[in-house]
């Protein structure tokens, strides 16, 4: 049952990636070379390069070779430069250099891409530098030869960083208040914020469940579901049916309690019968109810509208005053020139004021026993009731905290959107919080920030990849490319940092002074 | 009655299929203890090598029954071998380096190499759904009735033929490889105690990866059998198909192959009787939540042993 290390794996990850190819042995390494060009052009051969398009009805094979022999070729000189610089290195080559060798590609990489972006504005300074951003992360990634125990340990850089961890904390909060007032930040750039802002929120309530309590939750995005839902159906239907027209404006803040609320009873109903299940199972059932609530808000057509969703949700007044431009406006009652971007600004505030509330409740909650019933919890299950925890609240409380920021989160973001369908909660969606919390390092606050801001910031980037149209071929849409992205990333952190960005701890309890926990000291996930 | 009979040849159809993926779901989980998220998938490259291959052979319904019949065995051939090719590079890649890592790693390292070979098939396929005219038509009348009301006919057709009889073929194909020969032997040791059989010379990778291969190349014939039999796949089918298949490995009890068939069917019929008899747009949401009732009361499932946790 439990995944067993093997002794043939005592070397950790370096065996496990090592090939059986002896150095200087140029027959077997042309062999190894050979198989692994087979492998690739066996996953790349029919998929990528023979294309079944229906250009007039008819299904006809479209066939692109030159791609899968590019592909093929990327593949067997990536192994084979593995093979020469990592696994294979002549003596004198040290694993340090490799490293070294990685980031310096990486820092001239991005040197070559700020200079593409913003100096020469030529693609091709922009591509070498995505190419050696790549090249560089993937020297730098391979040749960490430690043992699985030791990828948790912080890298040299992270102790650098970490006793700065709490002034970036600080810095951070100050950037995000002043953000708005920022001379040049335009409307995208808020507009980026709010939606980062969404997800970091989305993190911290999913960081409670899964980094605290240690249940992994893969239908995260039912509560933002049902958080959107109760504010859409509210204000829309059942307000001006119960209320009249003119509680309207106030819609938003009456629900805003209400949606944490039924999100909250929604974790209840979804939490309890998981109370027996731990790990992959518990993953799983989280997943299939995710799935039952995405199904049941595209079938339940009177109710909920359908595929099609419900439209005209109203969007957020300042406390009762809607940003309109006329006398009764936001900018006519406080003296101002009405600008759309007021209202922008507002929401930003909001979902600030929203998220850093999460935060501060996770944090005082993780003082409290509660929060401290998850953490043991999260350590040993057996152990935690031996010693008379009440497992059922445990659990229940957790699921229920999630899932009301999650409501909270889901309410916002139909008043921002103005429009909610089932298309927003889909499965991908859960995967992307969960990929923000598992790529900030389970458990850790700040790392969901970071890697909030770093996965949508990509996503964002995407878009802008215009250097690649340029050099790529004809028809080349980058932004095609973000959920691949968002796979890979997945899997390369499992296998390189699988504590995260950011590995330290923050102890809930110490005595007399406050130490730094290294995560590999914690268990994750357990539960 | 005959309604009756009708859904209940799809539904062992239809089960059958959620038995061949379910099968690769079980033996992983029974031999590394993990959920291989990303098996669905595989099933969907598997019906899309399938269909590629269809298309690159130039095979249309006008060809002979024999020589249709021939090919598409050399059909299921290159998918097998594709598929396998998919899964061996999934585990080397994303779930081998990751053993002895906390639990959680791997099933989130699979759920990312679910995402992307969803995704590369989008990307290199495109997203519509690809339809084709059935390869094979006809069947056979099981039994007609004529009423009043109206002629009742029962009919099982040509690919329903196929697709239970290659089911069968496999299964019994499957089992004797299990519990006849050295490889199912090492295979069932591994399942047992990984150490131990390492300690006895078992080449334990090695055996994760035949592990591997084998389910791929199983989830690769029910893609083969899905695309026939419905006629039209896109790249999400693997999602929706593989939580069945789970759930069907659970029912069954997780590590059992017998049971993976059985909970196969039972998933496959519920599913066809509940779309017959209640209603279309629910049968994903009975599907979940079977998934979530056998998780929750039944989770040594049918035939597998109940697992003891000891501290």
């Amino acid at each position: 049952m439990a995944l067993a290390p093997q002794p043939t794996q005592q070397g950790g990850a370096r065996t496990a990636q090592t090939p059986t190819v002896p150095k200087g042995d140029q027959k077997r390494l042309l062999i190894d070379l050979l198989l692994t060009g087979l492998i690739a052009s066996a996953i790349f051969g029919p998929i990528v390069g023979m294309n079944a398009t229906a250009p007039q009805g008819g299904l006809v094979l479209e066939y692109r070779w030159a791609a899968v022999l590019w592909l093929v070729g990327i593949v067997v000189v990536g192994r084979l430069l593995l093979h020469l610089l990592v696994w294979n290195r002549p003596d004198w080559v040290k694993p340090i250099h490799i490293k070294r060798l990685g980031a310096g590609l990486a820092g001239l990489g991005l040197v070559s891409l700020l200079l593409g972006l913003f100096v020469v504005k030529a693609p091709w300074f922009d591509a070498a530098g995505v190419f050696g951003l790549i090249a560089g992360a993937w020297f730098y990634i391979s040749s960490s030869n430690e043992t699985a125990a030791e990828r948790g340990a912080p890298s040299p850089l992270a102790n650098a960083i970490e006793p700065l961890g709490k002034y970036v904390g600080v810095a951070l909060l100050l950037i995000a208040i002043a953000l708005p007032f920022i001379p040049g930040v335009d409307r995208r750039i808020v507009d980026l914020a709010i939606l980062m802002l969404t997800y970091v929120m989305l993190g911290w309530g999913l960081n409670i469940v899964v980094g605290l309590a240690g249940l992994l939750d893969l239908g995260y995005v039912a509560f933002y579901a049902v958080g959107a839902y109760a504010y859409a159906l509210l204000s829309t239907i059942y307000f001006p049916l119960w209320f009249g027209d003119g509680i309207t404006p106030w819609a938003f803040w009456l629900v805003l309690p209400l949606a944490g609320l039924f999100a909250a009873c929604w974790g209840l109903i979804l939490g309890f019968p998981v109370l027996r299940l731990r790990g992959d199972y518990l993953a799983i059932v989280t997943l299939a109810f995710g799935e039952i609530i995405r199904l049941i808000l595209i079938n339940w057509y009177d109710f909920t509208g359908g595929p099609n969703g419900i439209s005209d949700v109203p969007r957020p007044s300042f406390f009762g005053i809607p940003f309109t431009n006329d006398e009764n406006g936001f900018a006519a009652t406080f003296g101002l020139t009405y600008s759309p971007l007021q209202r922008i600004i507002f929401l930003y505030y909001v979902i600030l004021m929203l998220a850093l509330i999460t935060n501060f409740v996770t944090m005082r909650l993780r003082k409290l026993p509660i929060g401290r019933a998850w953490e043991a919890l999260r350590e040993d299950e057996i152990a935690c009731r031996s010693l008379g925890i009440n497992t059922t609240n445990t659990k229940l409380t957790a699921f229920a905290i999630g899932a009301m920021f999650g409501g909270f989160a889901g309410s916002f973001f139909a008043t921002r959107q103005g429009f909610v369908s089932p298309e927003s909660f889909v499965f991908m969606e859960s995967a992307i919080i969960l990929a923000i919390v598992v790529l900030g390092g389970l458990g850790s606050q700040i790392g969901v920030v970071v890697a909030a801001i770093v996965v949508i910031g990509a996503f964002e980037l995407f878009r802008e990849l215009n250097f690649l149209k340029a050099i790529m071929w004809e028809g080349f849409d980058p932004t095609q490319y973000r959920m691949l992205a968002v796979g890979v990333a997945m899997v390369l952190i499992m296998r390189w940092r699988p504590r995260g960005l950011v590995t330290k701890r923050d102890p809930s309890i110490y005595l007399k002074e406050k130490k730094a926990v290294s995560a590999d000291l914690v268990a994750q996930g357990h539960g | 009655m005959e309604y009756f009979l009708e859904q209940l040849i799809n539904g062992i159809t239809l089960g059958s299929i959620y038995g061949l993926i379910a099968i690769g779901y079980t033996m992983v989980y029974g031999i590394i203890g993990m959920i291989n998220f990303a098996h669905g998938d595989i099933f969907m490259i598997g019906a899309m090598i399938s269909l590629i291959a269809i298309l690159a052979l130039g095979l249309t319904a006008s060809a002979s029954f024999a020589l249709l019949l021939l090919a598409l065995i050399l059909v299921l051939a290159i998918a097998m071998i594709l598929a396998s090719a998919f899964n061996w590079t999934v585990e080397r890649v994303a779930y081998r380096p990751l053993r002895g890592s906390f639990r959680l790693a791997p099933l989130i390292s699979a759920i990312g190499m679910s995402i992307v070979l969803q995704e590369f098939a989008r990307i290199a396929q495109g997203g519509r759904p690809k339809p084709m005219q059935p390869l094979l038509s006809g069947g056979f009348e099981l039994m007609h009735r004529t009423t009043e009301a109206g002629d009742f006919i029962v009919r099982i057709s040509t690919i329903q033929i196929i697709v239970i009889v290659t089911t069968l073929a496999l299964m019994a194909l499957f089992t004797a490889l299990i519990t006849r020969t050295s490889l199912g032997r090492a295979q069932r040791s591994c399942e047992q105690d990984m150490k131990m059989a390492s300690l006895l010379g078992i080449d334990v990778n090695k055996t994760i990866s035949i592990t591997f291969v084998m389910g791929a190349s199983l989830a690769a014939v029910a893609g083969l059998m899905f695309f026939l039999r419905y006629g039209v796949i896109d790249f999400y089918i693997g999602f929706v198909a593989g939580v069945k298949a789970f759930t069907a490995a659970v029912l069954g009890g997780i590590g059992s192959i017998p049971g993976a068939m059985l909970g196969g069917l039972v998933i496959g019929l519920i599913e066809v009787f509940w779309s017959a008899y209640f209603s279309v747009e629910y049968k994903d949401v009975a599907a979940f939540a079977m998934l979530a009732v056998v998780l929750i009361f039944l989770p040594q499932g049918l035939l597998g042993k109940p697992e003891v946790e000891k501290v």
